[in-house]
This record gives structure tokens, C-alpha cells and sequence, in this order.
């Protein structure tokens, strides 16, 4: 979670992370921030997001990408 | 049959009765039995392409839920006797299996689009650059392709990924595909947001089925009393490239973006709007695309059914994808983390726009306009950090006059991409958008010359009118969000604004003799 | 939904019903000036007098016989149903239409328009059927003439056609909304200018001479519709040069009217002894003819139908003199209004082409 927290913190530094939860949906991140998360994610965590799971659900917020790894990293 | 046909208008209005009257198991085969009449009265032929690829997506679907159904079983009866490597590997072969599945599917239908449409192309380009004389061949093409094939293909990767269920009905694969509003210019239904209404049983709803008539006549308004009004300056204008120059280069541009503006909305209003009237909900396909700060928003706003399809069927798979966070790894090793970054989105970026391009036509003015989205999204993506640099100094960000700003600059920069699509020539729209700069003819709009374009003062007094309506609708929605529902509240103003609307569309509306009737622009993609 | 959206509905729907029908009677050309031929078809509607004899056909019977002459001189009773270039089908329908009124005892029918056997062209198509009552009679009729472009429901809710008609609506679009004036008398449209007949262009020699078969079905309709409802059909070819009559074509008419035991006269030859002068008698160089001319060729025409039909004379015929009094009155009428514009302009200010160019004054 603090590796993610400093993913998204490179990306956006005002972006409150803690409690946005529309981060899709109000535009504050794009597709491009998103591709950047995924590599980064890969790179740093190790966990392959594929493209199905790339949906605002899962990025809308700081707490459900978490879960996702989560639920990844589990398979 | 156009939109604007009177066939098509008693087609649908026959299709709303008989939906309504018929038991209601049997109002989505009433759908596919229009839609199969729709595609027949443009061409027989078209229906052996259309059922080819319905049946294809059908079939794949099916067998991975095949493969599906077998996995759930023998994981669940072997529950306790494998290990977790094992159901891993199990599951990987699975998915192996449902990827050679897919990937035939695609192959197909790709392939199809590709024959169809691109054909000619290929052979001309060819010809261009070895000086061959190869000559085109007679294809068909089959009414919307381009969108059906999209529509199915998001079908069955979706299926693929798991995202939705296999349908096993043919039939009901069929009716997704060939559903006839959405057959002539899109928007691109997505089987998870379309299946939910499509089959269900629907009541006849007063509200639900006015609720679509309104729609239906908005669309028919921007397109019958605006798009095909202006269409006639704009084919004027592009056609003869010799006479307008400079100062009518502007003009066609932004006659270009109103006309198409209210021919594409326009069409789409008309489409959502039937889908509404038989309570079939269909996602938005514009959500007042003038009204974007940036082309970045502009593409979140403007045909986002094709715009959703491409990021994510072509850029997150294309960016996610092993071999491009590879490259992504190696490129930051090599190349500096700040170019590194960008290796990948920008690759997977250039991919997808070249594509939309070569979606929208087969013509390299097309391809063109499309990398000149891709250059702009570019810089303005390169630009932000100065961008924000800027207001954080002046505080300008988030005061009216300057999104007002941010907006013309977007609606100007779109427009201006557009002079490809609109000339169909990529040296020559170089050569006229250079003649804005070099050609200072501003008199044209003060000495007569706009009325002789094709429109009267008539003409511009009625496309004034419209623009102040649709603008103030527009702005309405932007502020307050959706219109219709809240007018329905008032009976009083709702069935007057549909009696007026309807009166206004019969009246002013740029139809019969004397009008050339138009195909949607879109038609042809 | 609850009552009141119902009732809100309803009147909406007959609000815009009525809005549209309004629209529709204002946006429809009113052919009150100038050009008056589209204003012909639906004249016949108000004429209550009973017809003996019926005339259909272009201009060459509504510009060639006039029906007061034919009143005065022999008491027939007669309306013209004709209208500017008023092809076989029409003239077919346009009877088929009248006989839902009355049936005439003789139906005159000029044949120059078997020279056309396909549509022709949409305005003409539209002064000839605008007029027409919406019937089934109506819709045949459109359907056979209609021109690529054109559309049957364009004829059955005309504002379709005439919607844009919002930008240039002038003052007898309002004035004659509701009402409209005669601008003929029982079908005959009087000029009384004079303009000799001059030389006419040598006729060009036709591929082929063959009057077209869908012409010649329509003609043969015609005769058994007059069949039917026991009327006289009689052909006739109005004393005028231009267009000209091939001998052909006149040929193969004699040859349909024996076949059919029709009378067919062909006037051409008759000029002379009807005392027609080309000199005086038309007011186009020859092409219609005037008052004058219209009064020679309806004496003449007049007695020959008065002598081999029985028909009725109505100057005895108290309630229809009564009726024919007031057309005739009008006739003078309109007569003395030309001639005093003559005298005052030396041309017609108010009638034809100058008036089409000038417009109203």
C-alpha cells in the first residue's frame, strides 16, 4: 500500500489520495496516468494488472487499485 | 433508408405500434425481424456479411462457455485434491484454448472489414508509390461495418476477458449486432450495457416512450433544420478550393463544425432516442463535446462509444501487454527515466490514433487527421506541467472568461484537425488552412458574398435561431445536467416544446424538393 | 398517466394539427396572378351548374373555347377541366374525379397531349393536381404522374412540399388564405390582347412517329370509362399550329377513334371556314388563342355538337340561366377590365407574363 501511495504521489502530488474516490470519473487521473500506474505497479510491485481489469472501478480510488493488487497478487 | 427518408420514419413509427401491441416475449424478435427488413431494403447481400460475423461471435462465445462451464465443474468436483499450482496451470491452458478461440474470431472479422473497405486502398497506395497500375476491384460494402464489427468484436474480447456471459441464443447475438438505429453511423454498444435492455420484456410507459419521441425530434431538428441547411455552404466551399480561400477557409471550418456537430448528434439522438421509445437504454454517445477545456476531454466527450473502444480494446491492452512493460523497463534503464516514461504511452498512443484514423476511412487524409490528434494530445500533454506552472502563478484556472477560453481554443483546434476530414486531401487542406494566414479577404463578410453560398438571409436567420437554441439547451446541461427529465414535470411546456418542435422541423426543416437530401457523414464509415 | 397529462396531450395534438393545416393552406401557392393555371383544378369544385358537356384537356381547350360563347349561342352548359400541360393520365383522372359530381352527355378531350407518355415535369404536375379533393382518384393520379423526385405524401400533406414557401409568402398568400378569387370562367382563362400568329420554325422530324403506348392506354381508359357511364367521348385537335400536329400522330388518332366508333375532328383544316383570323384572334404570336379567337372556334365547335348530340338549352332552363346569367356577367366583366388596361397601358397590366414579371402593382 505505501509503495502504491508513492506511485500515485509521483503521479499527482496534490491529489488527495486518502479520500478521493472518483479519481476516473472527475478526470483527475487519465488513461495515460493509468498506464502509468500499471507499469509502475508492474515494475515496483511486481503485479501484472491486464487489460480487463482496467476499469473505474478499480481505479477510482487509491483503496480499490489496493484491493485489485491485492486480489492479484492472490491468484 | 436515410434517417431522414419517409420510409424510415413510417418504418419506426409502424415498429412502435406492433412492439407495443405484440406479446411482450416477442417484442426482441420484432427487433431482429425489423432490423433483418432495414439491412434488406438497402442491400440482400449486406445480410450474408452481418450474419457471418454475428454467427462467428456467436459461436466463439459459446465454446468458451464451453470451456467455462467444464472448468467451474472440474475445479469444483476436484476441489480438495489439487494443488494450487495445478488449478493454475489448469486454468492457463483454459485460457490458451479460449485465446486460439478469440483469436480465430478476430482473424475473421478483421479480415472481413479489412477486404471490404481497405482493399482499394492498399492497391492504390501501392500504386502511388511503385507507379503500378494495378486496378481497384468491385467490392460491397456493407452498411456500417466499421461499427457492427466493432460491436461484436468488443463482444467477444469481452467475453473472452470474462467480463460478460456468453450468449447462447444466436438469435440474440444477432439482434445485438445488426439492432438497426445503431446500424447507420453507431454508437459502438457495448453487449454488457446493451443485453441488460435489449431482450427484456418492455410495457408501453408514457413517460419512457415521450421521453424517446423528444429525443428522436431533437435529433431530427439539429439535423434536418441545421445540417442539412449549412451542408449546402460547406460542400460550396470545400468543392471549389480555387474561390475560397482565406477568410472562407474560416468560414468552412466552423460551418464544417456546426454541420457536422448537428449531423452527428443529431443522428445519434435520433438512434438513442427509437432505442428509448422501446425502453432500451443505450449509453451516451456525446456529452456536449464543445463544451471540452482540452482535446483530451474533448475525445472523453465527443463519439465516446468509438473513443472507449479503441482505449480499451487497442491502448490499455497494447500498453499493458508484457512486451511493452518490457520495453517500458528497458527504455527507462536506457533512455532516462523522463523519456522512458513516455516510450510506451506515446507508442501505444501513435497506434490508436493511426488506427481511429484508418477506421474513419480508408484515405490518408484520414490516417492524418488522426496523428494530427495524436501530435496535439501530445504537446498538450508535454505543455501541462507549464500549464500548471502558469496557474499556480496567475490563478487564472477555474474563472468563467477563461474556461470560455479554454473552451474556444478546443472547439478552434478541433475544427481546425477536422480541415482534413473535410478537404480529403492532405496537401491541399495544408494549402488552404496556409491560406487563412497569407489571404486577408475579410470583406466577404461585410459585401454579400455568404449569401451566395447556397443560403439566403433567411437561411442564416434560421441556423442563427437554431444556434441560439441548441446553445442555450447546451448551457443548460452543463450547468444543471439533464433537461429532459425535469420538462416532463411540466406537461404544459413538454408537449408544447414537442408540438413546436415538430412544427419548427416540418417547417424549417431543409428537406424535399429543392433541398438536396445528405447521407450522415458518418454513413460512410 | 393521469387525466390531465391525457387532456394535455390531446390538445397538443389538435393544436398542432390545426397549426400545420394552417400552415399548409397559407405556404400553398394561391395562383391568383400572373400564373393562374394552378388555381384551375380546383375551380370546378364551386361551379354548381349542371355540365352537358365536359372538356378536359391543356391549353389548347382552356385557352381555345370558351364555354359563354357556347351558353349564348346555343345554350349548352359546359365547364372546361383543364389545366397547363395536363397529360393523358390526368385529363383521364381529372374525369374520373368529375364524374363523382355529375355526368356530363359529351366529354370533349383535345388529343394534343398524346405527344407526352411519361411525366413530365413537377410544376406542372402540381398546378394540375394540387387542386384535385384528396381522393382515391387523386392519389391514382398523382402516383401516375409523379417525377423522380417526388413523393405521393408530399401531394397528400403538400405543406411537406411547400414548407419552405415560409420565406417569400407575399400579400395573396394572406389575402386569399381563406377565399379565391375565379380566375377563370367554368375553366376557361381569357386573354384579350392580340399578338399575330407569326412564322413557326419548321418541325423537326421525329425519331419516331409512334404516339407512346402508355398515352394511348390512358386515351383508351378514357374511352371506356365514357363507355361506362354512358357518355359521348369526342377527340378533337384545336385549330392551332404550334406545337405541331404531326400527320402521324393524326393518323393514328382516326385510327383509335374508328376502332372505337369515336368522332375525331381535327379543327386545323378548319381554320378558314370557321373564320378564324390568326391575325387577330391570338395573343401569343399564335400559340393560344385570345377572346376573340376562343368565341370563333366555340361558335363553330358549338354547332357541330349541338347539331349530332341532344343536348339540352338551357337559356330555357329558369334556375340554370339563372346561374349562367351571373357567369356571363362576369365574363363582360372581366372582358371590359382587360380592355380598359389596353386602352390605358396599350398591353395587359394585370394578366399574364407582364403581370408574372411585375407582379402585383
Amino acid at each position: 500500500m505505501e509503495e502504491l501511495m508513492d506511485i500515485l504521489t509521483e503521479l499527482h502530488p496534490d491529489v488527495d489520495y486518502d479520500s478521493c474516490t472518483t479519481l476516473v470519473d472527475d478526470r483527475i487521473i487519465d488513461s495515460f496516468d493509468i498506464i502509468s500506474i500499471v507499469s509502475e505497479v508492474a515494475a515496483r510491485l511486481d503485479v501484472q494488472i491486464p487489460a480487463e481489469e482496467i476499469v473505474p472501478e478499480n481505479f477510482n480510488s487509491a483503496k480499490a487499485l489496493a484491493a485489485l493488487i491485492e486480489r492479484l497478487e492472490n491468484e | 433508408m436515410l434517417f431522414t427518408s419517409y420510409g424510415f420514419i413510417a418504418f419506426i413509427a409502424i415498429l412502435f405500434v406492433v412492439y407495443y401491441i405484440v406479446p411482450k416475449k416477442w417484442q426482441w424478435p420484432l427487433l431482429l425481424m425489423a432490423s433483418g427488413v432495414f439491412y434488406w431494403i438497402a442491400d440482400p447481400r449486406f445480410i450474408i456479411f452481418i450474419c457471418v460475423t454475428s454467427l462467428s461471435a456467436w459461436g466463439s462465445g459459446v465454446l468458451m462457455g464451453r470451456i467455462n462451464d467444464a472448468q467451474d465443474l472440474y475445479l469444483k468436483e476436484n476441489k480438495e485434491t489439487l494443488s494450487k499450482e495445478e488449478k493454475k496451470a489448469y486454468k492457463a491452458s483454459n485460457k490458451k484454448r479460449k485465446w486460439h478461440i478469440l483469436l480465430g474470431c478476430l482473424i475473421l472479422n478483421i479480415g472481413i472489414l479489412s477486404v471490404t473497405k481497405y482493399t482499394n486502398f492498399v492497391i492504390n497506395s501501392i500504386n502511388d508509390v511503385a507507379h503500378t497500375g494495378l486496378k481497384n476491384v468491385d467490392l460491397i460494402i456493407p452498411m456500417g461495418i466499421s461499427f457492427y464489427t466493432f460491436q461484436t468484436m468488443s463482444y467477444i474480447i469481452d467475453a473472452y476477458r470474462g467480463t460478460v456471459k456468453p450468449e447462447r441464443n444466436p438469435f440474440k447475438v444477432l439482434l445485438f449486432t445488426s439492432f438497426f438505429p445503431q446500424l447507420v453511423q453507431g454508437p459502438i454498444n457495448r453487449f454488457g450495457d446493451l443485453s441488460k435492455s435489449l431482450y427484456e420484456p418492455h410495457r408501453f410507459s408514457e413517460k419512457v416512450f415521450s421521453t424517446g419521441l423528444m429525443r428522436i425530434l431533437w435529433g431530427y431538428f439539429k439535423k434536418l433544420v441545421v445540417a442539412d441547411r449549412i451542408i449546402v455552404a460547406v460542400t460550396a466551399l470545400i468543392q471549389d478550393t480555387d474561390s475560397y480561400r482565406g477568410a472562407y477557409v474560416f468560414v468552412a471550418m466552423f460551418f464544417y463544425a456546426f454541420e457536422l456537430y448537428c449531423d452527428f448528434t443529431g443522428g445519434i439522438d435520433i438512434t438513442i432516442g427509437i432505442a428509448q421509445a422501446l425502453g432500451i437504454n443505450m449509453k451516451e454517445n456525446f456529452i456536449l463535446p464543445y463544451f471540452s477545456k482540452d482535446i483530451k476531454e474533448y475525445w472523453n466527450r465527443w463519439h465516446i462509444s468509438m473513443g472507449s473502444w479503441f482505449t480499451d480494446y487497442i491502448f490499455y491492452p497494447l500498453s499493458v501487454s508484457p512486451r511493452m512493460l518490457k520495453l517500458s523497463k528497458w527504455s527507462r534503464e536506457h533512455l532516462g527515466k523522463v523519456i522512458g516514461k513516455r516510450v510506451t504511452v506515446y507508442l501505444a498512443a501513435f497506434i490508436v490514433w493511426f488506427t481511429t484514423g484508418l477506421w474513419h476511412g480508408a484515405a490518408w487524409n484520414f490516417i492524418v487527421w488522426g496523428l494530427m490528434n495524436f501530435v496535439v494530445i501530445m504537446i498538450s500533454q508535454e505543455l501541462s506541467l507549464l500549464y500548471d506552472k502558469f496557474h499556480k502563478k496567475f490563478g487564472f484556472k477555474g474563472k468563467a472568461w477563461y474556461s470560455v477560453w479554454e473552451i474556444i481554443r478546443t472547439i478552434f483546434l478541433m475544427s481546425l484537425i477536422r480541415m482534413f476530414d473535410c478537404y480529403r486531401n492532405v496537401p491541399m487542406t495544408f494549402k488552404m488552412v496556409g491560406s487563412m494566414l497569407t489571404s486577408f479577404n475579410l470583406k466577404i463578410f461585410t459585401d454579400g458574398s455568404l449569401l451566395k453560398l447556397g443560403l439566403n438571409k433567411y437561411d442564416y436567420w434560421v441556423l442563427l435561431a437554431a444556434l441560439v437554441i441548441i446553445l442555450s439547451v447546451s448551457i443548460y446541461k452543463y450547468r444543471k445536467g439533464e433537461v429532459r427529465s425535469k420538462l416532463y414535470e411540466k406537461p404544459w411546456l413538454w408537449y408544447g416544446a414537442m408540438s413546436a418542435m415538430f412544427i419548427a422541423i416540418i417547417v424549417f426543416g431543409a428537406y424535399g424538393i429543392g433541398y438536396d437530401s445528405t447521407q450522415f457523414i458518418y454513413n460512410q464509415f | 398517466m393521469t387525466k390531465k397529462r391525457a387532456f394535455i396531450i390531446v390538445f397538443y395534438i389538435v393544436l398542432t394539427v390545426a397549426v400545420l393545416w394552417f400552415l399548409q393552406r397559407l405556404f400553398m401557392p394561391k395562383y391568383q396572378y400572373g400564373i393562374v393555371e394552378g388555381a384551375m383544378a380546383a375551380e370546378y369544385y364551386e361551379a354548381d351548374e349542371p355540365h352537358e358537356v365536359l372538356f378536359v384537356g391543356d391549353c389548347e381547350v382552356y385557352e381555345a373555347v370558351s364555354p359563354v360563347t357556347l351558353y349564348e349561342e346555343y345554350g349548352i352548359s359546359s365547364y372546361i377541366r383543364g389545366s397547363a400541360q395536363q397529360l393523358v393520365w390526368q385529363s383521364y383522372y381529372l374525369l374520373e374525379d368529375a364524374l363523382k359530381y355529375e355526368t356530363p352527355k359529351v366529354v370533349v378531350f383535345n388529343v394534343l397531349a398524346l405527344k407526352y407518355d411519361e411525366p413530365q415535369s413537377e410544376s406542372y404536375n402540381r398546378m394540375t393536381l394540387d387542386g384535385m379533393r384528396l381522393s382515391m382518384t387523386k392519389i391514382r393520379a398523382v402516383e401516375e404522374s409523379m417525377t423522380d423526385d417526388e413523393k405521393l405524401i408530399e401531394y397528400i400533406f403538400p405543406i411537406l412540399r411547400y414548407h419552405s414557401r415560409w420565406s417569400d409568402l407575399d400579400s395573396d398568400d394572406w389575402d386569399y388564405l381563406w377565399d379565391r378569387d375565379k380566375v377563370t370562367h367554368n375553366g376557361y382563362y381569357m386573354r384579350i390582347d392580340i399578338k399575330p400568329e407569326a412564322e413557326f420554325p419548321d418541325p423537326p422530324l421525329l425519331a419516331d412517329y409512334k404516339l407512346g403506348d402508355n398515352a394511348m392506354y390512358w386515351l383508351s381508359k378514357m374511352a371506356d370509362l365514357c363507355e361506362e357511364n354512358g357518355i359521348e367521348l369526342v377527340l378533337i385537335k384545336s385549330p392551332i399550329l404550334f406545337p405541331h400536329w404531326y400527320d402521324q400522330w393524326d393518323d393514328q388518332v382516326r385510327a383509335f377513334a374508328e376502332s372505337r366508333d369515336l368522332t375525331y375532328i381535327n379543327f386545323i383544316d378548319d381554320r378558314d371556314a370557321m373564320g378564324l383570323d390568326m391575325t387577330r384572334d391570338t395573343y401569343d404570336a399564335g400559340l393560344h388563342l385570345n377572346k376573340t379567337g376562343a368565341e370563333t372556334f366555340a361558335r363553330y365547335l358549338g354547332a357541330i355538337l349541338n347539331e349530332n348530340y341532344d343536348l339540352t338549352d338551357y337559356r330555357e332552363v329558369p334556375e340554370v340561366a339563372q346561374q349562367w346569367e351571373d357567369i356571363c356577367e362576369d365574363y363582360h366583366d372581366m372582358a371590359q377590365a382587360q380592355y380598359e388596361e389596353i386602352i390605358e397601358y396599350g398591353y395587359l397590366r394585370n394578366w399574364g407574363s407582364v403581370a408574372v414579371q411585375l407582379g402585383r402593382p
